[in-house]
C-alpha cells in the first residue's frame, strides 16, 4: 500500500481513527492498535467536574499516533479557531480537523465559516484538514487557501447512504494537489469498496457518525467490528490511486445525541457535552 | 468572589489563582487547557494567575470525537 503524505508528514497507514463511541477507554486502545492507524481523531470539551471522566491524552501514546484535534461543536470560524488554539495549547502539533456546523441537526458543514477559518488558521501554522461538503469550488478555494487535505462528505452524517456525491468529489479530485478525504455518510463496506474503486479516492465510513442510526451503532459498540471493517477499507486501499489519499473514521456520537436530546441552543455552553 | 466556570457560577475565596482552583478540583494541569476571559493561560503562567470577581474561566480537555 502507497505511504499516505499530508502535508509532507508520511504515514504508514491510511487509516484516521476516531476516539468516540467506545465501550470503554481499553477497547478504544484495542481498536486503535488493531487498525494500524497512526492519525488519531480527537474533540475537546469542557472539564465536567461533577463527572470527571478520563482525558483523552491519558490513553494515546504520542510518539505513536498522530493526535488529530477536530473543531466539533464549533458553529462559525471564531468557535473553530478558538478551539483550535486550545488544542494548540494542549501541546499538540499544530494540526487540526476543521468542522464548522452551525446547523445541529444534519451537521452539514457552514462552507462560509470554514474557508473563513481556515484562512486564519493556516496563517498561524496551523495544519488544516476542513470536513466540507462535496463542493469542487470551495474545495479549490481552502486548497489555495492552503489546507492540508479537504474531506468531503459522502452524504449527510449519520444517513449511511453511501457516496451520493459521487461525480462532485470526482470534480474535486480531479482538480485537487492535495488529499482528499470521504468523511461521512457511508454504512456499509460495500460502499467504502465502489467508492475506492471507482473514485480513486480513500473512502472510509465515518463509524461513529452513523451511530445515531440503530444498525451502525450495534456495529460502532464492537470495537473489533470497527477494526475489522477499517481494516477492510484499509485493504481496498488504492494501489491503483496515483493520489495520497487517507480515510477518517469517527465522530463524536456524543454530539449527535446532545444535539438529538435537545441539549443544544444558542443559549447553551457550545463546549459542553 | 463569584467566577464563571465552564459556564456555570462558582463562588471562590478572593486571591485564588488558577492553579489553586485546579488543585482544588483535583485537576492534572497536563491534562487540560484554561481559558481566563478568554485568553489561553500557559502552564507556567496558571499559578501566578489571580482569579477576579467576575472572571470567566473556561478548562478545556480531550474527550473521544471523529
Amino acid at each position: 500500500m502507497d505511504q499516505l503524505i499530508i502535508a509532507g508528514r508520511s504515514f504508514k497507514s491510511r487509516l484516521m481513527v476516531g476516539t468516540g463511541k467506545f465501550s470503554s477507554n481499553q477497547a478504544m486502545v484495542a481498536a486503535m492498535q488493531g487498525s494500524g492507524s497512526e492519525i488519531v481523531t480527537v474533540a475537546l470539551r469542557r472539564v465536567d467536574v461533577d463527572n470527571p471522566r478520563d482525558s483523552m491524552l491519558e490513553h494515546i501514546d504520542p510518539a505513536r499516533y498522530l493526535l488529530l484535534p477536530n473543531t466539533s461543536g464549533a458553529r462559525d470560524a471564531e468557535e473553530a479557531i478558538r478551539l483550535a488554539r486550545i488544542a494548540r495549547a494542549a501541546g499538540c502539533d499544530p494540526w487540526v480537523k476543521l468542522e464548522v456546523t452551525p446547523d445541529p441537526y444534519y451537521l452539514l458543514p457552514d462552507p462560509i465559516e470554514t474557508l473563513k477559518a481556515a484562512e486564519v488558521l493556516v496563517k498561524e501554522g496551523f495544519i488544516v484538514l476542513p470536513y466540507i461538503n462535496a463542493d469542487p469550488v470551495l474545495a479549490k478555494h481552502l486548497q489555495e487557501a492552503g489546507t492540508a487535505t479537504v474531506m468531503p462528505l459522502g452524504a449527510p452524517i449519520g444517513t449511511n447512504k453511501g457516496v451520493r456525491t459521487r461525480d462532485n468529489i470526482a470534480i474535486i479530485i480531479e482538480q485537487a494537489s492535495i488529499s482528499v478525504v470521504v468523511d461521512a455518510g457511508l454504512g456499509a463496506r460495500a460502499h467504502a469498496r465502489r467508492g475506492d474503486g471507482q473514485l480513486g479516492v480513500d473512502v472510509a465510513d465515518a463509524l461513529a457518525r452513523s451511530a445515531t442510526r440503530p444498525a451502525a451503532s450495534a456495529n460502532t459498540r464492537n470495537p473489533v467490528m470497527v477494526t475489522l471493517l477499517m481494516r477492510t477499507i484499509s485493504a481496498l486501499s488504492s494501489p491503483t490511486s496515483s493520489r495520497p489519499t487517507t480515510r477518517n473514521a469517527g465522530r463524536p456520537s456524543e454530539v449527535c445525541r446532545m444535539y438529538s436530546t435537545g441539549r443544544y441552543s444558542p443559549l447553551s455552553p457550545w463546549l459542553t457535552m | 468572589m463569584d467566577i464563571i466556570f465552564n459556564g456555570k457560577p462558582r463562588e471562590l475565596k478572593a486571591g485564588t489563582s488558577i492553579q489553586e482552583l485546579l488543585d482544588q478540583l483535583r485537576l492534572d494541569c497536563l491534562q487540560v487547557v484554561v481559558e481566563h476571559n478568554q485568553n489561553i493561560i500557559p502552564r507556567q503562567r496558571l499559578a501566578e494567575t489571580d482569579l477576579q470577581d467576575g472572571d470567566v474561566l473556561e478548562v478545556i480537555h480531550f474527550v473521544g470525537g471523529g
